[in-house]
């Protein structure tokens, strides 16, 4: 499945295009621990996460997720704005709970995935 | 021995507190590694290691020094910060045990997980810290190491 095919299930805004029309999402991650995160996501997986900072960015440039969903319409400020245009990182942007985001891709067959080991 | 020579050798400056900039040494890593050839479970285990490094810098100290010395069958990263120093390094490796102020943990940060992820993803260690001073960070990261038999599971 393809990042731009999740945007419209979750009622997401895009706020950073990245690649998403050609970015496979091959799993799923939730959660808002960044030490946890980059531990335990995996690359190719969409990340469900209420934190907005410019360091998520980060985050999702150093495990190659395919895009930052972040949840309950935190504001996203223009630093991170500015730091997913240089990374070309998708960044949406959704009204829905991270509980709630992860009931939508689960329903559309994105799996939860964590690295093992 | 030509084999014992490093491949590359690269120094970054890191400032503490830049919250903006930060994770971009780990990333610029990160592509130097792909460049270079290893294998993906290889260089996420660096990657790992390294950000957290590189946040330990910026969440805690003034400044510092990251620099990484590529060789063809191993990693070896050396970081030195002016800071605080770490008065009590067998309480820092204790899981969920940390320092951060409330404001950075509030952006995710400074859950008490760095150290331990560092340790579980270098083949070596080793931390020198003197308090009110700095702090010496070096890791090792052999290539073929057990460590790289990391799968996804679903």
């Amino acid at each position: 499945m393809k990042v731009i095919q999740i945007v419209e299930p979750l009622k997401a805004k895009v706020v950073v295009k990245g690649d998403l029309g050609e970015t496979e999402i091959t799993g799923g991650y939730c959660g808002d621990l960044l030490s946890d995160c980059i531990a335990n996501a995996t690359e190719g997986s969409g990340w469900i996460t209420i934190q907005s900072h410019p360091n998520t960015v980060a985050v999702a440039v150093l495990v190659g997720m395919a895009c930052i969903v972040v949840t309950n319409s935190q504001d996203i400020g223009e630093p991170t704005v500015q730091r997913a245009v240089k990374e070309g990182v998708t960044l949406l942007s959704t009204p829905l709970t991270s509980y709630q985001a992860v009931a939508v891709l689960s329903g559309l067959g994105v799996p939860g995935t964590r690295k093992h080991g | 021995m030509a084999d014992r020579d490093p491949l590359y050798e690269v120094s970054r400056e890191i400032v503490g507190a830049d919250f903006q900039s930060s994770g971009d040494i780990s990333g610029e890593l990160k592509k130097i590694l792909l460049q270079a050839g290893f294998p993906p479970p290889f260089i996420r285990r660096i990657v790992i290691a390294a950000y957290e490094a590189e946040m330990n810098v910026v969440i805690h100290a003034f400044k510092g020094t990251f620099t990484t010395v590529i060789y063809h069958d191993k990693v070896h990263i050396n970081i030195n910060d002016e800071g605080p120093g770490i008065p009590d390094l067998e309480l820092a490796f204790q899981e969920g045990y940390s320092t951060a102020p409330p404001h950075v943990r509030e952006l995710g940060f400074g859950a008490g997980y760095g150290l331990s992820n560092m340790r579980k993803c270098s083949d070596a260690l080793e931390i020198d810290s003197r308090v009110g001073v700095g702090t010496r960070v070096s890791m090792d990261f052999l290539v073929n190491s057990q460590r790289d038999g990391a799968e996804v599971e679903k």
